[in-house]
């Protein structure tokens, strides 16, 4: 009964263009990012920061760029964990050969070096795609594995092989504490998904949905195949390489190639399948679910098992942890194949009208 | 009724298309006047709508050269066509199933979009100016083919006959000089065909625009068209005003077959 947009009229074009078009939608949403940035910092315990809200903004972020490629452009890549490191190794070179880099600018940087190389991976996607560019985007994996782990200079020099950076600071800001890196993250990733929206629901969005979606119309309309294609992979990558780098600086602070393998590739590209193709919201959903719901399971196995007097050895809750995990994932594939974010969508039409059918 | 008509506007010489072996096209000339309705017909396989993929760019033809004001083009693209102003419809429906109808309508502006993608990324001045101005454009499109009511929705929800009518929206919406429509009435009824009819007549009629039509509906093409051009296995074998093409028995046998 809350959710209505009963009378609210729009009468221009920029009003109906907003992108929360529903009044309890800003609300909602205001509401949630101040509680964010407020809220959390005063009710949540250090543990919780470490171990969850931090990876979570940030593959957030991560997710988000392959979302702009896969869910939008429709170029399947299994090069993500590439991205990211060439963002965080390009970062840790920028932040340490030059003195006084403001960090932020060094996240960007690397962002921007990551954008540049993903550029250049994303050439094969002119000629293949489908099953066969995942295939080649995974070359991109292989190669960034190789050359962190095989040129000292990337490292810079480091005997053991893995870097590390300490003392962060942002002006006069020192980032130490895990809040302080948690609103870090908060801001960087409210600004970004701000970014891929206002993108996504412009001309150059509508490219890139263009070529997803019909190849052969959108260059008939006068849609360059070139430009869409390589402008999604660069902005993509520049989104999953500021995420590397906020990974490598800010969450672990010291870390070696094996930080990004083609492990964390298939985990970003199942988390946008299941938080929801081309869609933001979808890129949040799809990173809670990964990140949060196998440490969720952790904590309250034993806890369910103690309520029907069986005790859960912790051995016994890591293999329920993952066979749960698997059995749910198939779940929504099923019950939803669109991902999360239509469960939401869905959710929200049938409150428009609740409580009558139609 | 008497129609003024331009300028040549579009005209194909000696057009010859083979894929491989498989002889689409054979030496065919024709030329389109500015505003009129050229229709192109013939039996299945005669090689229309690979006449249509020349005439965009999206076949390249072996032999021949299309003259497109005064240009000459051996080498069409599809970019290059649509900035020329040649738009087109599809046969089998080409919309971009998972956008909404206002945003395939508003990838047909896409030529005319200058603002760039970092003004796009921030929702800066002239980013969110143009797309204000382009989307009261579209609405015009949309209040023109009537389909007001389902500007929302996504395309891949919409009946067949709807989403024919978004087609033809999203070729519109490039403002074209040149429109091709592959036949635009295939599987629709008797209502449907008439809407669509007055469609394109008004869209001849208001904006001025040359139409390159392929349709089988015989009673549709010989009401509505000035010139009929006559394919049979990638030959042209008639060409001229409706009842010329009717009467010429070359292709009476070929395609339009002895009335009973």
């Amino acid at each position: 009964m809350l959710y209505r947009e009963n009378g609210q009229f729009k009468t221009s074009y920029a009003a109906d263009q907003q992108i929360f078009a529903i009044a309890q939608d800003r609300w909602a949403i205001l509401a949630i990012i101040v509680f964010a940035l407020v809220g959390v910092p005063l009710l949540v315990d250090e543990y919780l920061f470490r171990a969850i809200l931090i990876p979570f903004l940030i593959l957030s972020l991560a997710a988000l760029g392959v979302n702009i490629l896969v869910g939008y452009c429709g170029q399947i890549t299994l090069g993500a964990g590439a991205f990211m490191a060439v963002g965080a190794y390009a970062a840790y070179n920028f932040h340490i050969r030059i003195d006084g880099l403001p960090l932020l600018v060094s996240f960007l940087l690397g962002g921007c070096t990551a954008a540049a190389v993903g550029i250049v991976f994303g050439i094969p996607s002119l000629r293949v795609r489908g099953l066969y560019l995942a295939v080649a985007t995974l070359a991109a994996q292989f190669f960034t594995d190789w050359v962190f782990l095989r040129v000292p200079w990337f490292t810079n020099n480091a005997s053991s092989g893995s870097v590390s950076v300490a003392n962060l600071q942002i002006l006069s800001w020192r980032i130490e504490t895990p809040v302080d890196k948690y609103l870090l993250c908060l801001t960087i990733l409210v600004v970004f998904a701000l970014l891929a929206k206002n993108m996504t629901r412009c001309a150059i969005g509508r490219q890139w949905m263009a070529i997803r979606d019909m190849d052969v119309a959108a260059e008939v309309i006068g849609i360059r195949p070139l430009f869409a294609k390589l402008s999604a992979f660069a902005v993509s990558s520049f989104f999953v390489g500021t995420a590397g780098a906020l990974w490598g600086f800010v969450h672990l602070a010291s870390w070696e190639p094996a930080a990004f393998s083609v492990d964390r590739s298939f985990q970003l590209l199942f988390m946008v399948i299941i938080g929801g193709l081309g869609s933001i919201m979808g890129s949040f959903f799809g990173a809670a679910f990964i990140v949060i719901l196998p440490i969720a399971l952790n904590q309250f196995l034993p806890a369910i098992g103690s309520v029907f007097g069986v005790s859960i050895s912790t051995a016994g809750v890591s293999h329920a942890e993952l066979i749960i995990f698997g059995a749910l994932i198939i779940f929504f594939l099923i019950k939803e194949p669109h991902g999360i974010a239509r469960m939401w969508s869905t959710g929200k039409e049938k409150l428009r009208l609740w409580p009558f059918p139609h | 009724m008497s129609r003024e008509f331009g300028e040549l506007i579009l005209d194909l010489q000696n057009v010859s298309l083979a894929f491989g072996g498989v002889k689409a096209l054979t030496d065919i000339s024709f030329d389109v006047r500015e505003h009129e309705i050229r229709a192109i017909i013939g039996p299945n396989g005669a090689g229309k709508s690979s006449m249509l993929n020349v005439i965009n760019g999206v076949y390249r033809p072996q032999q021949g050269e299309i003259i497109l004001r005064g240009q000459h083009f051996t080498r069409m693209n599809p970019y290059k066509a649509a900035c020329a102003g040649i738009s087109r419809t599809f046969q089998n429906i080409a919309l971009f199933k998972g956008m909404s109808v206002i945003d395939n309508l508003m990838t047909g502006r896409n030529l005319k979009i200058r603002s760039n993608l970092l003004q796009q990324a921030f929702w800066w001045g002239p980013a969110r100016r143009e797309e204000l101005a382009h989307r009261a454009r579209v609405e015009e499109v949309i209040d023109f083919l009537e389909i007001q009511h389902i500007r929302k929705t996504p395309v891949g929800r919409l009946p067949y006959g709807l989403q024919k009518r978004v087609d033809l929206g999203r070729a519109l919406a490039m403002e074209p000089s040149i429109l091709l429509l592959d036949e635009p009435m295939a599987g629709m009824n008797v209502e449907e065909k008439q809407d669509m009819c007055r469609f394109i007549l008004d869209v001849n009629d208001q904006f001025g625009t040359t139409i390159v039509l392929i349709e089988h509906d015989m009673g549709v093409v010989m009401d509505i068209s000035d010139r009929v051009v006559v394919l049979d296995y990638g030959r042209k074998i008639g060409d001229g005003v409706p009842d010329a093409v009717r009467t010429n028995p070359e292709v009476i046998s070929a395609y339009l077959g002895a009335s009973h």
